[in-house]
C-alpha cells in the first residue's frame, strides 16, 4: 500500500467515528471533554456550532453516531453521545451573549425561506449574521415544524424548542406565520435574490385496503399527530392499533396511551431486525407496556354494523438468506384483531401541489424534486432546497447540514461566486503530550458500562400528555459515562524517521493494532497483522519504509482505544498523540467580509 | 515508568489457545522498563510461546537474578510462580527448584552482566549439570540498571555513550555453552520475534538445558553509533543461519520446504520442532561444525542466529543422578526423610 496520505483531512476525521457519522460533524470527543471538566456552556455552544440545536438534538436526534461510535465495537454498547449533549445544554448558563450577532446594517440581499422547520431555522441561523435580509413563511401559526407538530411533548418539551428556536428568530428575522405559500411562481416574482424550500415532507402514507374509506376512527400518523399537539384531538378509543413500525409508529403508540388508550398494539408486517425504529425508541415504547406482534400484514378494515371493529391481517412467515436479505414472505393464515381506532404509521411522501411544474425544477416519480446534494440548488438558479423537502424524510440533524450547505450556496450565489467552488475541510493536528507520562486528555481506559438513561415513573407519566419521561444524566452518570469515551479525536501520528522499530508500540497496545511487516497490498497486508482486521470499513495507516529494514508500520484504526500507549513507549517519540481538528467550513466561512467584524455583528461589504 | 498501566480491555477477535486463555491472559504487571526497551520485545515473545504452547501459569516457575533484565519475570504471566534471586545466583536457586519439583517448567531469565560477569560461575555449572530449563540471556552488552557500565559480553571496540571503548575480549554464551556441551543453543535479537517465539518454544519444551541468547539493546545506554549491541548494528549485521518451526503433536506437517533445507527434530515430549536452514551446509546437530562456523562469522563481524545447536539424545540432570520420577515435593515426608536411623546405616556404609 501506498503510505497513507494523513494531511488529508478526510482521513482523521474519519477515525473520529462519530463525528464522521454525524451528518454535520458535531465535534464530539470535544465537547465530551468539555463536560468531563464541567464546561458545559462550551460544550454547548461546540455543539452548537455544527447542530444549531443541542438542547432538541440532545433529546430527540436520530444518533447517527452512536451506531458509529467506537466503543461499540470495542465492547457492545456506544457511548451515550446524545445523553451528553442533553447534559450540556441542561447545565450551560445564559449563553446568550455567545450567540451569532444580528448585523448591524443588512447587506441589501433578500432571501425567502418557506417552512420553520429546522432546515430553514439553520440557514436563517447561518445567514442573518451576514447581513442577510431573512424572511420565513410558515402555514401554521408555530415554528418548529414536525418538531412541534409530530414529535411528542413527551419526549420534546416546548420550551426547549421556544429557547433554541428565539435564539435564531432574536437576530432579526422576519417571521411570517400562517402564511402557506400556495405559488412559487408568485413568490418568485416578488425579486427574492435567493429562495429556500424547507418544507419537508407533509405528506403520511396511506393505505389502500378494502374499508379504508368507512370510517373516522382511522387516522393517518403525521396529522394525527400534529392534532394532537396543537389540542385538536384528546382522547382515543381503549384498543388502538398502529400499523408500521418507524420512528412515527413510536410516537404514535405512546401518545395513544397518553390519550386513554389501554391496550395499544404495533403491527408489524416483518419480524424483528427488520424494524425501521430505532432500538432506543422500540425500548421506551416496550417499557410503556406497548405490545408489537411481528408478521401480520394489513389485508381489510373489518366493520358490524358500520362501526370499525378490528382490522384482518395476513399472517406472514420469511426466508432469511445467509446475507440476511428477507425476501417477500409467504401467507400462511388469517387473523382478525379487534380495535376501536387504527393509526397509519407508514412513511411520509413529499408534496409540491404549489411548484409549478415549468419553473425550471425537475421533480422524480417520488415527488422529489432534483437537488444537487452538494450545493442544494435546484434546476432553478436561486431556488434551493433542504431537510425533508429535498431527499424525502430523514432526520433532523441532515436537515441541519442540508441548511449549512444551502447556506453557504446561497451566499455564494448572492454575492455573485460560483457555488461548486466551496471551501474544502480543513485539518489541525496539535501534540496533547504535556510531559514524560502525561496527555492532555483522560487516556486510561473505563471500563464502565453505558450509563441508562433514568426515566418518569411509570404512574405518574401517563397522568398528562406533555411529561418529559426522561430525566437527563445525574451528576455521577455523567462522570462515568464521559469517561467511556474515547478520545478518537487524539489520533496516533506517526513519523516513520524516527522509528527504530524496537517494537515496544507493538508490545503495549491492549488491542493489537500495530505490526510492522514488509509492505503488500491491502488485502494481503490484512492477513498478516497482529490481529484480525477484518473490518474493512475502518482503514489501515500506513506509514513510509521505515529507515532501518525498510519495513513498513501498519496500524489498523479499528479498535484504538487511543490510550496513548505506543506514544509512551516509543524511545524516539515515533508515535505522538496529536488532537485533530476539522475544520468545517461555514458560510461565515466563505464570507469575504471579515469574519471577526461579522461576530461582531457589523458585517458589511 | 508508564503511569496507566495497560488496561484490560483486548481485541475481540483474539485467538484462544487449547485452555481458552488469549495471550492477554499470560501478561503481568506494566513494565518498569525504559520505554523503547528490548528486554519489553523479550517479555512479549515469552508470553507469546507460553500462550501458545498453552502452559497452565501454575505449572510455570519463573526464575532471575538483578539487572532490568532480571525483572521480566514481573511483567508475563503474573499467575505463575517466581523468584527473584540474588545477583548472579539464578542457576543454584533453579537448580534447587528444579531438584525438588521436576514438574514444573523452568524459565530463567538473566542479563549479560548476571550471567557472564557476576553470574559467570553459576551459568557455566548449570550448563554441566544439564539443569532442565531455559535459560533466557537478555544480551544488551552492559549493566543497564547500574546505569550502563559494560557487561562480559561488549565487543571489543564498541563504544560507550561517554568514555573509552572496551579493551577486553567478550565472553560469548553461545559458545560458551556449546564448550560445556549444553544441549540446546540458539541465538535471537528482541526485534525479530518472527524467529524468537518459535525458538522459545523449542527452548521450553527441550528436556535439558536450553540457552537462548537474545540481542536486546539498551535503548538508553547502549543504542547509539558506536556500540555493538544496539538496534541498528544488530539489523545490519544479522545473519539467520536456522529458523525454526515448531510443530504441535496433533499437527501435521504443513508447510513446504525446499530440499537440504528441513530438518525436523523430535522432541522429548512428542513435539517436533523444524530446523528450516537458511545456509544449507550448516549442521545443527554438530558441535565441531558450529563452533567453527561460529568463529567464521564472528571474525567476519557477523551476529549468528538461530537455533545453532540442538542435542536431544543427553539425559538432564534427573536422569544422570537416576532420582525418582516423582518429584520431591510430592513425595510424602516420612518416605523423603527415612529417619535417624535409616541415615546412621547409610553413613556406616562409608565407613
Ligand atoms: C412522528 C415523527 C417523529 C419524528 N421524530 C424524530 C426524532 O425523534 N428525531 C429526528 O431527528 N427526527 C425525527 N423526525 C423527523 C424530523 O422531524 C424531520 O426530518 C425534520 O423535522 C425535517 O425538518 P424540515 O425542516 O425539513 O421540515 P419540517 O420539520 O417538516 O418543517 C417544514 C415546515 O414547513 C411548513 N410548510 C410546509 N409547506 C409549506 C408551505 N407551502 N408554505 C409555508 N410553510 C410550509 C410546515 O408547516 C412545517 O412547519 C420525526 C418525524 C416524525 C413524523
Ligand atoms: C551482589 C551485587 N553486586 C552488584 C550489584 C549491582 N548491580 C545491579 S544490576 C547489575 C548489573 C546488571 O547487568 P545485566 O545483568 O546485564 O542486566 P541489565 O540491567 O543490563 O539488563 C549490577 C552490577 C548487585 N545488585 N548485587
Ligand atoms: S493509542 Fe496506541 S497503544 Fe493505545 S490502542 Fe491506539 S494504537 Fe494501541
Ligand atoms: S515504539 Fe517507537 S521506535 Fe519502537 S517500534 Fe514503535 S514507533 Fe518504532
Ligand atoms: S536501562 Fe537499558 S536495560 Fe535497563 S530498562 Fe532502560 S533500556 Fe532497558
Ligand atoms: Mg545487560
Amino acid at each position: 500500500m501506498k503510505p497513507t496520505d494523513t494531511a488529508n483531512p478526510d482521513y482523521f476525521h474519519k477515525v473520529v467515528d462519530c463525528q464522521w457519522g454525524c451528518p454535520a460533524h458535531t465535534d464530539v470527543p470535544a465537547y465530551i471533554r468539555m463536560i468531563a471538566q464541567g464546561q458545559f456552556s462550551d460544550a454547548y455552544m461546540e455543539n452548537r456550532r455544527s447542530n444549531v440545536f443541542p438542547g432538541i438534538l440532545g433529546r430527540v436526534c436520530d444518533r447517527p453516531c452512536e451506531p458509529a461510535c467506537r466503543r461499540g465495537r470495542v465492547e457492545d454498547k456506544p457511548v451515550a453521545i446524545c445523553r451528553l449533549k442533553r447534559v450540556a445544554a441542561d447545565h450551560r448558563d445564559d449563553i446568550t451573549d455567545r450567540l451569532p450577532k444580528p448585523p448591524s446594517q443588512n447587506n441589501g440581499k433578500r432571501v425567502a425561506l418557506i417552512g420553520a422547520g429546522c432546515a430553514s431555522l439553520t440557514v436563517a441561523n447561518d445567514l442573518r449574521p451576514l447581513g442577510y435580509d431573512v424572511t420565513i413563511f410558515e402555514a401554521l401559526n408555530a415554528t418548529g415544524g414536525l418538531m412541534r407538530t409530530n414529535i411528542p411533548r413527551f419526549r420534546l418539551p416546548p420550551k426547549v424548542l421556544d429557547e433554541e428556536i428565539g435564539y435564531i428568530l432574536d437576530m432579526g428575522v422576519d417571521l411570517k406565520l400562517n402564511h402557506p405559500i400556495e405559488s412559487l411562481e408568485e413568490l418568485l416574482k416578488e425579486n427574492y435574490d435567493a429562495v429556500f424550500v424547507g418544507t419537508g415532507a407533509p405528506r403520511g402514507k396511506n393505505l389502500e385496503i378494502p374499508g379504508r374509506y368507512d370510517s373516522d376512527r382511522i387516522h393517518i400518523g403525521i396529522e394525527w399527530l400534529e392534532s394532537v399537539a396543537f389540542e385538536h384531538i384528546d382522547t382515543i378509543g381503549e384498543r388502538v392499533l398502529i400499523i408500521g413500525v418507524g420512528n412515527t409508529a413510536m410516537d404514535c403508540c405512546r401518545t395513544s396511551l397518553r390519550l386513554g388508550a389501554r391496550d395499544v398494539k404495533v403491527m408489524a408486517r416483518k419480524p424483528r431486525g427488520f424494524f425501521k425504529a430505532s432500538d432506543w425508541e422500540l425500548e421506551d415504547a416496550e417499557e410503556e407496556q406497548v405490545e408489537i406482534l411481528v408478521n401480520h400484514s394489513p389485508k381489510e378494515f373489518v366493520y358490524e354494523n358500520d362501526k370499525l371493529v378490528g382490522m384482518k391481517f395476513e399472517l406472514m412467515k420469511y426466508q432469511i438468506d445467509e446475507q440476511g436479505q428477507i425476501d417477500r414472505g409467504r401467507v400462511t393464515g388469517e387473523k382478525i384483531i379487534p380495535c376501536d381506532d387504527v393509526v397509519l404509521a407508514i412513511g411520509q411522501d413529499n408534496a409540491f401541489p404549489w411548484i409549478e411544474r415549468d419553473l425550471g425544477i425537475q421533480f422524480d416519480k417520488w415527488e422529489c424534486p432534483v437537488v444537487d446534494e452538494t450545493t442544494m440548488m435546484s434546476g432553478r438558479e436561486g431556488v434551493f432546497f433542504g431537510g425533508d423537502s429535498a431527499f424525502g424524510p430523514k432526520n433532523i440533524i441532515w436537515a441541519v447540514e442540508h441548511g449549512h450547505q444551502a447556506a453557504i450556496s446561497i451566499h455564494k450565489y448572492c454575492q455573485g461566486e460560483d457555488i461548486e467552488d466551496r471551501l474544502p475541510m480543513g485539518l489541525n493536528l496539535a501534540s496533547q503530550k504535556m510531559g514524560m507520562h502525561e496527555w492532555s486528555y483522560s487516556n486510561d481506559y473505563n471500563p464502565a458500562s453505558r450509563r441508562l438513561m433514568p426515566h418518569v415513573d411509570l404512574k405518574k407519566r401517563f397522568k398528562k400528555l406533555n411529561i418529559e419521561v426522561e430525566l437527563g444524566f445525574t451528576a455521577e452518570q455523567t462522570i462515568e459515562e464521559v469517561e467511556r469515551c474515547l478520545n478518537c479525536d487524539i489520533q496516533t501520528a506517526f513519523s516513520a524517521n524516527l522509528c527504530i522499530e524496537c517494537d515496544a508500540c507493538i508490545d503495549i497496545c491492549p488491542v493489537n493494532c500495530l505490526t510492522i511487516t514488509e509492505n503488500g497490498d491491502e488485502d494481503d497486508l490484512r492477513t498478516r497483522l497482529s490481529a484480525p482486521a477484518e473490518n474493512r470499513e475502518q482503514a489501515l495507516y500506513v506509514s513510509a519504509d521505515l529507515p532501518h529494514t525498510g519495513r513498513v508500520m501498519v496500524k489498523d484504526e479499528d479498535l484504538c482505544v487511543h490510550c496513548g500507549l505506543c506514544a509512551e513507549r516509543c524511545p524516539t517519540g515515533a508515535w505522538d498523540m496529536q488532537k485533530s481538528t476539522i475544520l468545517v467550513p461555514y458560510a461565515a466561512d466563505e464570507s469575504p467580509l471579515d469574519p471577526p467584524k461579522v461576530a461582531a455583528g457589523i458585517a458589511v461589504k | 515508568m508508564t503511569f496507566i498501566a495497560k488496561p484490560k480491555v483486548s481485541h475481540p477477535g483474539l485467538p484462544k489457545n487449547k485452555l481458552g486463555l488469549t495471550s492477554r491472559d499470560y501478561e503481568g504487571v506494566v513494565s518498569t522498563l525504559c520505554a523503547g526497551c528490548g528486554h519489553d520485545s523479550v517479555t512479549a515473545a515469552l508470553i507469546q510461546a507460553v500462550f501458545e504452547l498453552d502452559i497452565e501459569p501454575h505449572m510455570l516457575a519463573k526464575m532471575s537474578g538483578i539487572g532490568c533484565s532480571s525483572k521480566t519475570p514481573a511483567y508475563f504471566v503474573s499467575q505463575a510462580h517466581g523468584f527473584n534471586s540474588v545477583h548472579g545466583r539464578m542457576p543454584s536457586v533453579t537448580t534447587g527448584a528444579n531438584a525438588a519439583n521436576r514438574d514444573l517448567m523452568y524459565i530463567g531469565v538473566s542479563g549479560d552482566g548476571d550471567s557472564l560477569s557476576i553470574g559467570v560461575g553459576q551459568f557455566v555449572h548449570a550448563i554441566r549439570r544439564n539443569l532442565n530449563m531455559c535459560y533466557v540471556i537478555e544480551n544488551n552488552g552492559v549493566y543497564g540498571l547500574t546505569k550502563g557500565q559494560f557487561s562480559a559480553s561488549a565487543d571489543i571496540g564498541s563504544l560507550p555513550k561517554k568514555g573509552m571503548p572496551n579493551q577486553q575480549e567478550p565472553i560469548d554464551p553461545v559458545s560458551t555453552a556449546l564448550s560445556l556441551g549444553a544441549t540446546y543453543i540458539a541465538r535471537s535479537f528482541s526485534g525479530d520475534k518472527e524467529q524468537l517465539v518459535p525458538l522459545l518454544k523449542g527452548a521450553l519444551l527441550h528436556s535439558g538445558f536450553s540457552l537462548v541468547d537474545v540481542i536486546s539493546p539498551c535503548v538508553t545506554f547502549n543504542d547509539h553509533e558506536g556500540s555493538t549491541k544496539s538496534y541498528a548494528h544488530t539489523r545490519q549485521f544479522y545473519n539467520h543461519v536456522v529458523n525454526v518451526d515448531y510443530i504441535h503433536p496433533s499437527e501435521e506437517i504443513k508447510a513446504s520446504y525446499a530440499e537440504g533445507e528441513a530438518m525436523p527434530i523430535h522432541l522429548h515430549g512428542g513435539d517436533t520442532i523444524i530446523l528450516r536452514k537458511v545456509d544449507g551446509g550448516y549442521d545443527p546437530t554438530s558441535r565441531a561444525a558450529a563452533f567453527k562456523y561460529l568463529r567464521e562469522r564472528f571474525n567476519a563481524g557477523e551476529i549468528t542466529t538461530g537455533l545453532l545447536y540442538v542435542n536431544e539424545a543427553r539425559e538432564e540432570m534427573h536422569e544422570l543422578m537416576g532420582n525418582s520420577d516423582t518429584p520431591l515435593s510430592k513425595i510424602p515426608l516420612d518416605e523423603l526423610n527415612p529417619g535417624k536411623e535409616e541415615l546412621k546405616k547409610i553413613q556406616n556404609r562409608y565407613r
